[in-house]
């Protein structure tokens, strides 16, 4: 045990010495973090219209209005030409085009029924999705109220009572997001960054920093001290799994006070769920640095191995959207698992029973790893 | 022609690069493998929902909607709560996407006066998802509704003709393939140029290049030469693969394609050029490369998040990333079939940045080693 605080000791000198690795390590993740979550989103904003109105009434002009109102679109140009509309698709000046026909209001009232045209630049499809959800809301909405001012007769009479909301409909469906009503990409990408985060600070600079040593040809004279395996790794690796709490820590703090992100759930239960992952993502730190011989391969290798987790593990994309057997990739993750737990307990205020499953996943992974790693680790220093 | 010691320094580089075959083969199979993961990887389509039902109280009604649901290709029901309470659990876990929840008396109150009640609560955790699935769920309730109320008297219907330009499908692939080019080129290009060229630097080989009868432009042109070879080859492999396994359209002319794809390489090598030629070292390079390059062309350029999704102070800053004026000229003839006659504005500045870079970097590098 005294060794190990001699050693301990030894690395934290080291660490706190190097004012560039400090920096490296504290203040580069809140900037990252600031950065990325202004960055890595995917958030729909107002999207610009090129409207196409041939029918010019009170009808055409309402649906118009209400896709301003909501506050999802802008009206970025009008004209009755579709050709000109297309151009400003073509050149981007446009995302949609909404062309009402001629005669909308009278087909209308003649038929009850009328189309309306929406083109949609579906380059970005994700974006496209939710536009196309929006406008479908929107126009339904309309109809909905078209109902009651534009047919004021005997036939509607029935589905407006007076007594109830003029819903003309006859079923009353309500919509609830939960966790999340505002639909604030802030709330949903944080959490997530905050793991990659952690995970650089884990893998990446605990891979680079045993790798120096290797470098430096230091890591020899340590390995024919009487100081044992298990002890020179656990000096190696504690140093950083102390950084990246107290990274998490300043994570969340920013999180809290820049991004307002509402934490529900334990605080304590986070950290719990980082103290296990931070044993799977130092173990797979601890085996790069087994199998590179220099810095600049520990940072390729690193590099390449965290952009194949973090596009796997649902930090940007849902994990549903993957085909199967990329789904069974993913839950090979410990990434995965960490970003499901940070966003169930953050967002979501999971309890300890709703996450026990990830739970374990993180404990099974850290241990298998981390002992594949100092297995693999002795191996190549003997 | 070319002279005969420029040829010959060229032909010495690109052995160099030939004889590392462990990196010449990332350098290949890397490409390969990012269309690959981001094909299949970065996938945002729903094609899946995990739907809860609240129905304390069945009736005919409700049942016909369930099977809706289940029969809509897009729903599964997973599980049937006895009330709204329990929904929170399963939230929490992350086993339920959505929930339908039916009022009390739902298929007594249909076609009554008083409309029937029904509620959809979504998991908007992931707001992009989120309000797909609720369109989703109203879209399968209002075909029901449509149905039921076809005897009775019927609301007006405004019909939505949907027409998804460029990507009817939208497949997510479509949208990366441009981008994963630029960041290949970035990476091959710009990042390992840089590295080859400090190396030299490093080692001190630059000392000996420089009193040789090369001209200081020439050994530059010599040493990323090479690299330009190299980086056509990726963007024909990202191409061919995106192609075949993921079939990603080329609308316009490939000719055209190729051509911006080459005119972006030069970019790239200029950049290789400019950072070498302000780092002293490899590592700073590296270091330099990762997030003076690597960083903007993921982040800044619209290759993975859309541009207009950025806070509004940051939109003018991706003007001066180069990949953002490739992405959007690659884009254009892919998916939407346009020529120069579209891109010739993104072309111009493509060319003028680069002319920038270029000039920039070849003065900034320092033939005098001190």
């Amino acid at each position: 045990m005294r060794t190990l605080r001699f050693l301990l000791r030894k690395e934290f000198l080291q660490i706190f010495r190097d004012r560039t690795m400090l920096r490296l390590m504290i203040a580069a993740p809140v900037i990252q973090l600031l950065v990325l979550s202004n960055a890595a989103s995917f958030e729909v904003r107002e999207a610009s219209t090129y409207v196409v109105d041939l029918d010019n009434s009170t009808a055409s002009r309402g649906l118009v209005q209400r896709m301003v109102a909501s506050g999802r679109f802008e009206v970025a140009d009008a004209s009755p030409s579709m050709e000109l509309a297309d151009q400003a698709l073509l050149s981007r000046d446009v995302s949609i085009v909404l062309r009402i026909p001629p005669d909308f209001e009278r087909h209308l009232t003649r038929a009850g029924e009328a189309p309306v045209q929406v083109v949609l630049d579906a380059e970005d499809g994700a974006g496209a999705a939710v536009l196309q959800s929006y406008v479908r809301r929107i126009i339904a909405d309309h109809a909905r109220e078209l109902t009651t001012t534009l047919r004021p007769d005997r036939r509607t009479a029935a589905l407006t009572d007076p007594a109830t909301p003029p819903t003309a409909s006859t079923i009353d469906v309500r919509t609830r997001g939960w966790y999340n009503d505002e639909l604030r990409y802030y709330d949903y990408m944080v959490p997530g960054i905050l793991v990659l985060l952690v995970t650089i600070v884990a893998t990446s600079i605990a891979a680079m920093n045993v790798v120096r040593e290797k470098e430096i040809g230091t890591l020899e004279q340590l390995n024919v001290t009487p100081v044992t395996r298990a002890q020179l790794i656990a000096s190696k690796l504690l140093p950083f799994w102390i950084i990246a709490l107290v990274d998490l820590g300043i994570g969340l703090l920013v999180a809290r006070l820049v991004f307002d992100i509402p934490m529900r759930g334990s605080l304590l239960l986070v950290f719990f769920a980082a103290v296990l992952y931070l044993f799977a993502a130092l173990g797979i730190g601890l085996w790069i640095s087994t199998i590179a011989e220099t810095q600049q391969q520990a940072m390729f290798i690193s590099f390449a191995i965290n952009m194949v987790y973090l596009l796997m593990s649902g930090l940007f994309t849902p994990i549903q959207s993957m085909p199967v057997w990329a789904q069974a990739i993913a839950e090979l993750s410990p990434v995965k698992h960490f970003i499901v737990i940070m966003r169930a307990v953050l967002v979501r205020g999971a309890d300890l029973a709703a996450i026990q499953a990830p739970l374990i996943a993180l404990a099974a992974y850290g241990a298998i790893v981390l002992m594949m790693a100092a297995r693999q680790y002795s191996k190549t220093t003997r | 022609m070319m002279k005969p010691s420029l040829r010959g320094f060229i032909v010495k580089e690109t052995r160099h690069i030939l004889r590392d075959r462990q990196t010449l083969l990332i350098l290949l199979l890397l490409p390969l493998a990012q269309v690959l993961l981001f094909g299949y990887a970065l996938r945002t389509d729903i094609e899946q929902v995990r739907l809860a039902v609240v129905d304390p109280v069945p009736d005919a009604a409700s049942h016909e909607l369930r099977s809706r649901f289940a029969g809509s290709g897009v729903y599964e029901i997973v599980r049937n709560v006895p009330t709204t309470e329990a929904l929170t659990d399963l939230f929490e876990q992350g086993a339920i996407d959505q929930a339908v929840v039916f009022g009390p008396d739902f298929g007594s109150a249909l076609g009554r006066e008083k409309p029937a009640e029904l509620l959809i609560i979504t998991d908007a955790t992931d707001p992009n998802s989120g309000s797909t699935m609720q369109a989703y769920a109203r879209g399968v309730v209002e075909a029901f509704e449509r149905e039921v109320s076809a005897q009775g008297p019927r609301p007006l219907r405004i019909v939505p003709e949907l027409r998804m330009r460029f990507n009817p499908t939208l497949e997510s692939v479509n949208l990366f393939i441009p981008g994963l080019i630029a960041l290949v080129l970035t990476l091959v290009s710009a990042l390992m140029s840089a590295i080859s060229l400090s190396r030299e630097k490093e080692r001190g080989t630059m000392e000996v290049l420089l009193v040789s009868p090369l001209r200081p432009w020439q050994i530059i042109v010599g040493k990323v030469l090479p690299y330009l070879g190299l980086g056509l080859i990726n963007v024909v492999t990202v191409l061919l693969a995106a192609r075949i396994v993921f079939d990603v359209p080329i609308r316009g002319s490939v000719a055209l394609l190729l051509a911006e794809c080459l005119l972006f390489i030069v970019t790239s090598l200029a950049l290789g050029i400019l950072i070498a030629a302000i780092t002293s070292s490899q590592r700073t390079a590296m270091i330099g490369s990762l997030l003076a390059l690597m960083l903007p062309t993921t982040l800044l350029s619209g290759m993975i998040f859309p541009i207009s999704s950025l806070p509004g102070w940051l939109q003018p800053v991706t003007h001066t990333v180069p990949a953002k004026w490739f992405i959007l000229i690659a884009r254009g003839i892919m998916l939407r079939g346009v020529g120069l006659d579209y891109l010739w504005l993104e072309t111009t500045i493509l060319l003028a940045l680069t002319a920038a870079i270029l000039v920039f970097a070849i003065r900034a590098f320092d033939y005098r080693l001190g």
